[in-house]
């Protein structure tokens, strides 16, 4: 069986700045898996502009982006075998893979990192009823066929979910010349970024009907006809508000999932809301030399962040591999309670912090002008005014060492009074 | 001039054919669908029944316990999977603790295993049971198929062994021209069936079997003034619609053994059923629709199968889900399976009102078929070369040597194309070139796979698109908006 | 007159408030911008209220390539009631691959004085 100092799985967003990371910090056996291709993950298909901001202080195209990756990655000589599929992931770090050029192979690595993504929700996830005709498709799937097929996957387009894959293809499908005639969304407020409601929706006057959701699904071969009806506060279709459209495509940008079959396989602790590892302020999992980063760890909404992500990762295994981490005690980061949907890293090494811990967190509901808590040991601690919170959005908080040295076991954020939910 | 055409190719036409095509007779085998196994079959609970359920003294009955002994047999030839995974019905009451007492009766009349455990016997065997459930009774011959495979590799065996196969031709015509008061085994019919562009094609055919499925009341129409007619038709078929979740495979699915609760006048009831590809289905409901080609869901439905399950198993975890579907039990007015000789259209074969347990009866009642109804007509004599058909591939199961093997015969064997259930772009090229193969998305789908995972095609679905339309010579707008195919 | 807006210049998505004035010859004066959180923000309010303008992204048909499609930009912002002129020009065009990124696709697309760019190499 081969060996490998650091097998990284996913040479995407993630695992590209994974490789950078731990090659910098003096690893230089590496190898990248990459399923597809090429490197540069789903960032090939996402031709619009926006990435990069934080990473290169200016605004690239998705592909722009992943070649920056790419090239650094061909400097450095870094290994990435692509149109390799990683089949089994075994605690001991034991991976099998199998390519066209290399057949199947079963490699044994020091450290790994999980790079692998997310997917994205398909209908039979959600349950939308009706019949089953052909021209429904998740958002992801058309803009493949779209931008890097060619193919058009319809005319009258009516898009679920007002996540930015959607709001991007709403923008994309009216751009090639399609009637976009609506976004229903079955929150009261959108999943996605503020300015691609505005440049994608509105700069082109497509609705987006907050608190809709899609009640029948009508066609026989192809999809004919959308239902939307609108929601209650439980979520439950009112009824009479039904609103009918006639279309031939239905794109769904209804939430991503991380990827982690092949965690599971491995034996990884799951995190029952982000449905990543759970993993420690190194990124580690709770498998001993196996860090994730990027979208197999927790849904993203900037590439700027998973890029951010992968380096850490890369950076934890390359310490790893150096010699490993000391003993140490450990304190737990968790919801105080229901307003926060989950809080990252879930667990904290004190004494093997050399550097503030960058806290993650999502909010479960929209809020404005209220305050974050930060509790310890379930003693306030920290409050900080937020003018708008959102769940589409990732909040971050960094904490000092100082600040931590004095939990006892655990970390809390919780959301506390101001106005209502927007 | 065919000796034999069969109108649908479902589990019942396709082994009729494949039975048939033992003998050295011209057989056709004709279908509305492109595909094989697009109606009941492809959406039903795949489950081989072991006989403990229908009425005494029925077809369903007789046809059910025979059905169940033959088909390990008949998998193991055909190359395709068969599990005898067991089943518990589960009592939840001392009523149902009575009802389960005749069931157990019942299978013991009819030699079926049976056993009768306690709830801590019943929880030893599946810790997943609803806390409700009082006793339950083992029924360890129940086995599960994955129907559409059984199906395809019926027919493949068939066209191997010289059966012609008539896909997207849909019947709207049947003829009887044996002359009146001509000998009975001298029947004579011309069929006129219909593609999709509109052509028309005519088969002359010494005898007709209809397995039209939910269709088979009308089909028998074409023939029979009598069938035509309510007032005097033989029966009727009014469709059954079951609906379903899928819950995406694990290593071990939650539950090893089919669970069904205490059956009622709806049926079996709603059930969880390990699948050969260790999924779980969830499933079904029933309610009668006038639409025969409704396979859509519903909300309450579906809410309804939730409810109802929750008596029976409990942890399932509904987060999993990555599908729903519905399927339509051919259910006819007789209330048993309606399988003989057209009385007034002789040489006419009903093999109609085949729901539940028709998956289970299937092979048996082709033998019945084949046996009993036709042998006394037809001089069968035996094919003297009869072909097997060579499984579907799956990867997935092989060495990593034999992996190498086939990736150094062709580097397709080592570029998966579907991730989620590890499908190689080898696969979806012999899902396409071997007998009766995939024209269609959904073909490859249901001979290997790809997209039955838990992204539902949205990664695969582009990579099939491309490789089925290199293959075929077709453009993708075509295939997807001509065609209107998708995963 | 107060007018608000939500600036795209960055994921941020700033809500800006412009205080504007329109003068007798129907020409809309900004006095102030409030809400943003950098430069670029009261640019763009000023730019969205007199004279929108967007980067278009699109892509063209590639022979050769590893796939059937270049992804390509613009090369600056353009006037927003031009992006369907300038996507008429963009699906006229096919190129051959290799192609490297900033390639110029298209030279003064529409006489915007903006070139159509490879956004990456293929």
């Amino acid at each position: 069986m081969n060996t490998c100092d650091l097998v990284i799985i996913g040479g995407g967003s993630a695992g590209m700045a994974a490789a950078i990371g731990a090659y910098k910090k003096g690893v230089r056996d590496i190898l990248i898996l990459e399923r597809d291709a090429e490197p540069g993950g789903i960032l090939l298909q996402c031709i619009h502009n926006g990435f990069g901001l934080h990473t290169f202080g200016e605004e690239l195209t998705g592909p722009s982006y992943a070649e920056r990756f790419t090239t650094q990655i061909g400097e450095l000589g870094i290994r990435c075998v692509t149109g390799a599929l990683v089949l089994h992931l075994h605690a001991d770090k034991t991976l099998d893979y199998i390519s066209p050029q290399t057949g199947y192979q079963q490699v044994k690595a020091r450290a790994v990192i999980l790079a692998m993504g997310c997917r994205e929700r398909p209908r039979g996830a959600i349950g939308i009823p009706g019949t089953r005709p052909a021209g429904i498709w998740t958002a992801g799937t058309a803009q493949r066929y779209l931008n890097l097929d060619g193919i058009m996957p319809g005319r009258r387009v009516f898009i679920l979910g007002s996540g930015d894959i959607g709001l991007i293809m709403a923008r994309r499908m009216t751009l090639e010349g399609a009637k976009v005639l609506g976004v229903a969304e079955l929150m009261p407020y959108s999943n996605g970024l503020q300015r691609n409601i505005k440049q994608c929706l509105e700069d082109f006057d497509i609705p987006l009907f907050l608190s809709h959701t899609v009640t029948d699904i009508r066609g026989r071969e192809r999809l004919s006809e959308v239902v939307i009806s609108q929601v209650d506060e439980n979520r439950r279709p009112i009824p009479g508000s039904q609103k009918t459209f006639a279309v031939d495509t239905l794109l769904l940008s209804v939430g991503l999932v991380p990827e982690n079959y092949l965690s599971e396989e491995a034996g990884i602790a799951l995190h029952p809301r982000t449905r990543g590892p759970l993993v420690d302020e190194s990124l580690q999992t709770t498998v001993s030399g196996i860090f994730a980063c990027g979208n197999v760890l927790h849904v993203h909404d900037l590439v700027d962040f998973v890029s951010a992500e992968g380096t850490q990762a890369g950076e934890s295994a390359a310490c790893y591999l150096a010699g490993g981490f000391a003993d140490s005690r450990s304190i737990q980061a968790a919801p105080a309670d229901h307003t926060i949907g989950y809080v990252l890293p879930q667990t904290v090494h004190l004494n093997r912090l050399d550097a503030p811990v960058e806290f993650k967190f999502r909010v479960t509901d929209a809020y404005r002008n209220v305050t974050l808590q930060v509790l310890k040991d379930g003693q306030v601690y920290k409050e900080i005014r937020k003018r708008v919170l959102l769940p589409a959005e990732m909040e971050k908080l960094t904490l000092k060492q100082e600040e931590l040295n004095d939990v006892k076991h655990e970390l809390a954020f919780r959301i506390a009074a101001g106005d209502a939910a927007v | 001039m065919y000796d034999i055409l069969i109108i649908g190719a479902g589990i019942t036409g396709t082994f009729l054919a494949r039975d048939l095509a033992r003998y050295d007779l011209r057989i056709a085998l004709v279908d509305k669908e492109d595909d094989i196994a697009c109606g009941a079959t492809m959406a039903n609970s795949a489950i081989i029944h072991s006989g403990h359920d229908p009425k005494p003294g029925t077809l369903k009955a007789r046809f059910n316990v025979r059905g169940n002994e033959m088909y390990e047999d008949i998998c193991r030839d055909l190359g395709v999977a068969f599990q005898r995974c067991s089943a518990l019905v589960a009592a939840a009451s001392p009523e149902e603790e009575t009802i389960l007492e005749t069931l157990r009766q019942q299978a013991i009349d009819r030699s079926v295993p049976v056993r009768c455990l306690s709830r801590e016997q019943a929880l030893a065997l599946e810790p997943h049971l609803s806390d409700s459930v009082t006793q339950a009774l083992e029924l360890p011959s129940t086995g599960i198929i994955t129907p559409w495979e059984v199906a395809i590799a019926l027919a493949e065996e068939a066209v191997l062994n010289g059966t012609d196969l008539f896909l997207s031709h849909r019947v709207e015509a049947i003829e009887s021209l044996s002359q009146a008061g001509g000998r009975p085994e001298n029947s004579h019919f011309r069929v006129t069936a219909r593609t999709p562009d509109g052509q028309i094609h005519t088969f002359e055919t010494r005898y007709v079997i209809d397995a039209a499925g939910v269709y088979a009341d009308q089909v028998y129409a074409m023939v029979s003034p009598a069938q035509a007619d309510p007032a005097t038709r033989r029966f009727s078929i009014t469709p059954r619609k079951g609906e379903y979740f899928v819950i995406d495979h694990e290593k071990r699915p939650l539950f090893e053994r089919v669970i069904y609760p205490v059956p009622s006048e709806k049926g079996k009831g709603v059930l969880v059923v390990p699948t050969i590809h260790n999924n779980l289905l969830i499933g079904p409901n029933s309610d009668f629709t006038d639409d025969k080609t409704d396979v859509g869901n519903t909300t309450q439905a579906l809410a309804y199968v939730r409810e109802q399950i929750a008596k029976t198993a409990k942890d399932l975890p509904f987060h999993k889900v990555i599908r729903n579907f519905s399927g339509l039990r051919p259910t006819g007015d007789t209330h048993d399976f309606v399988i003989e000789e057209a009385a007034d259209v002789p040489g006419f074969i009903l093999v109609a009102a085949i729901e539940s347990p028709g998956l289970t009866a299937a092979p048996a009642i082709s033998e019945y078929v084949v046996h009993t109804l036709l042998a006394p007509k037809l001089a069968l004599k035996p094919r003297t070369a009869y072909q097997r058909r060579r499984p579907f591939l799956c990867l997935k199961d092989l060495t990593p040597a034999e992996y190498n093997e086939k990736i150094r015969e062709n580097p397709a064997f080592g570029h998966i194309v579907c991730r989620c259930e590890q499908i190689t772009e080898g696969e979806v090229l012999d899902a396409i070139h071997r007998p009766a193969g995939a024209r269609t998305l959904k073909g490859v789908k249901k001979r290997c796979r790809p997209g039955m995972g838990r992204c539902q095609g949205g990664f695969c679905e582009p990579l099939i698109t491309e490789i089925l339309c290199r293959e075929l010579g077709l453009s993708p707008e075509e295939l997807l908006h001509i065609k209107n195919e998708c995963l | 007159m107060k007018k608000e807006l939500t600036c795209i210049i960055c994921p941020m998505g700033c809500r800006l408030e412009a205080d504007c004035q329109t003068a007798k010859n129907g020409s809309l004066s900004i006095r102030s911008v409030t809400g943003n959180t950098c430069p670029r923000g009261e640019k763009y309010a000023r730019a969205e209220l007199t004279h929108p303008e967007r980067t278009v992204t699109s892509t063209v048909a590639l022979q050769d390539g590893r796939y059937r499609r270049l992804p390509v930009i613009t090369s600056a912002p353009i006037p927003k009631e031009r992006i369907f002129d300038v996507m008429k020009e963009i699906r006229a065009v096919s190129v051959c691959a290799p192609v490297k990124i900033h390639d110029i696709i298209i030279e003064n697309v529409c006489g915007l004085g903006v070139n159509i760019l490879a956004s990456r190499s293929l």
